[in-house]
């Protein structure tokens, strides 16, 4: 069977689709199905992060390619760093790459926003500050509107009134 | 430090008596929680003196707390090889934390405070790995002990948290929850007929994943598969047990029409496939490990469809433990390398199987 879309290389992949109740097969060699973003379990299974770092979007092209001079203030991990790794330096860095990481985990995750159990640390295990938590929502609010981030923000404003 | 298991409750083999529901199919059902410590970087990037302190910290919180005040600590990085193995074959902790990828020696303050069915992972890829085991298909429980743990060591230790991203991990595919849920569930019938990749397939296509016996990156023998949440990020711990738990329960299902068409449709051949694997576990004078799990997997489905009666699902289970390598090596006081262990195996097989069949029909000569 031929690739359906070189029709050239012998078809390796056979993608099934189900889209709105109609299927439909489409039958693909390797390169193309690469180039379409397809993975299959066997690329997907060795290098998982990568494998999906291969298939972000425009958004978190950051942490795919380009020379990127930020840094982590607390750890000093650098974006590159990441990239070989696929871990990050320490908590602050999801500050620091906040915008490029909200769309990694996007892809990743569906979502960006948490929404199961919430820490509440020892001193404000009774008594929650919610003020605390209010001011940095605000904030994240800020910056969500700055980045044009209309879904998060909306989400935010949702979740803040919710709390006032 | 050597290793004593008899100090742990039911020397931590609890989890696998057979005891828990659905345990015809699912042998265990595992959680784990990721968390971090705040104002530290995560261990991949921590000073050793860092790392240090992380595990004192966590150490000290842990035995403060009502779940792990009875708990026994290990230091990973004191221990022998197969210390550390065996621990990993108890599935206790991770090949990362036991030092036994290639190339990866095992990580300073790399440690581990148990019952043996909950405990905490110091110094994983994340400073804690919350961990609960529990015989069956049980994620309910599960998770009540480990949201408790996780509530107590939280309140003495602080823990990095975002707003938006929930919890902080090292690895960005286990942020927000945290959480990976995980069953250990047996398929021979769904491999027999075939239906097994139908399945697989299925199951990522509504966000589950499958691994091997011993989790990530391992590979799948005896019909042995890990089915676990996939994501951990925009929904809450409820949805994504209650998902897993949909899913596991379908699959129970399938597996049991799986059994039901192959005794309705091929009887003599599976009776066949059941009594050749008991014959070469009962008799064989070698074995690998990996064919005494693929035979005990023909044995365990045998169990399960009430071919062979005179053998418990809690001894193929302890078999399945003490076959592994380092239990076998330790027990015998062999090293791990030793050439003779397939021989060893077999003859450890073969006396846990005449000691069953034994019980068995001495216990049908009491009743008759």
């Amino acid at each position: 069977m031929q690739c359906d879309n070189c029709q050239q290389r012998p078809a390796a992949i056979h993608l099934t689709q189900i889209v709105d109740n109609s299927v439909t097969t489409v039958h693909l060699c390797e390169e193309c199905a690469a180039e379409k973003g397809v993975q299959t379990g066997a690329t997907a299974a060795k290098l998982p992060l990568a494998g999906l770092m291969a298939s972000v979007g425009q958004g978190a092209a950051a942490l795919l390619h380009g020379e990127d001079e930020r840094a982590c203030s607390f750890c000093g991990a650098r974006l590159e760093d990441f990239r070989a790794s696929g871990r990050l330096g320490c908590p602050h860095c999801y500050e620091t790459f906040e915008q490029d990481l909200r769309d990694l985990l996007r892809r990743i995750h569906g979502s960006s926003q948490h929404v199961g159990e919430v820490y509440l640390p020892a001193s404000s295990a009774h008594y929650p500050d919610s003020e605390r938590v209010l001011a940095e929502m605000r904030e994240q609010l800020r910056r969500a509107v700055g980045a044009e981030n209309f879904e998060l923000a909306a989400e935010l404003r949702d979740r803040i009134r919710s709390m006032e | 430090m050597t290793l004593d298991f008899s100090l742990l409750p039911d020397s931590g083999m609890a989890w696998l008596d057979a005891s828990g529901p659905e345990s015809h199919v699912v042998l265990s059902t595992r959680l784990r929680l990721a968390r971090n410590l705040q104002g530290m970087a995560f261990t991949l990037r921590a000073k050793p003196e860092d790392l240090d302190a992380a595990r004192d910290r966590i150490l000290e919180a842990g035995r403060q707390t009502a779940s792990l005040r009875d708990g026994v600590a290990f230091q990973l990085d004191d221990l022998e090889r197969i210390d550390r193995q065996l621990l990993h074959e108890r599935h206790m902790i991770s090949r990362e934390l036991a030092g036994l990828e290639r190339n990866q020696p095992v990580r300073r303050a790399a440690a581990l405070l148990t019952t043996g069915s909950l405990g905490v992972m110091i110094n994983e890829e994340d400073h804690l790995r919350l961990q609960s085991l529990k015989s069956g298909f049980d994620l309910s429980r599960a998770y009540a002990e480990i949201e408790r743990l996780d509530a107590d060591l939280g309140e003495r230790v602080p823990v990095a948290f975002h707003p938006e991203f929930g919890y902080l991990t090292a690895c960005p595919t286990n942020a927000g929850t945290g959480l990976r849920a995980s069953v250990l569930i047996h398929l021979p019938g769904l491999v027999l007929t075939k239906e097994i990749a139908k399945v697989l397939q299925g199951l990522s296509q509504v966000g589950l994943t499958f691994r091997g016996l011993y989790g990530e990156g391992s590979e799948v023998v005896g019909n042995f598969f890990q089915l676990s949440n996939q994501t951990t990020l925009g929904k809450s711990e409820e949805e994504l047990l209650d998902h897993l738990s949909k899913m596991v329960r379908q699959v129970v299902d399938y597996e049991v029409q799986a059994r039901d068409v192959l005794q309705r449709e091929a009887p003599a051949v599976i009776a066949d496939k059941v009594w050749r694997a008991y014959g070469l576990l009962r008799y064989a004078r070698s074995l690998s490990f990996e064919e005494t799990m693929n035979l005990l997997s023909g044995v365990r489905l045998g169990v399960g469809l009430n071919l062979i009666q005179d053998l418990s699902v809690y001894t193929l289970n302890e078999l399945l433990i003490y076959t592994q390598p380092a239990h076998l090596a330790q027990r015998e006081g062999r090293a791990l390398s030793d050439p003779e262990l397939p021989f060893i195996r077999a003859s450890y097989v073969r006396e846990q199987l005449e000691a069953d069949a034994a019980r068995g029909s001495n216990g049908r000569d009491a009743a008759s």
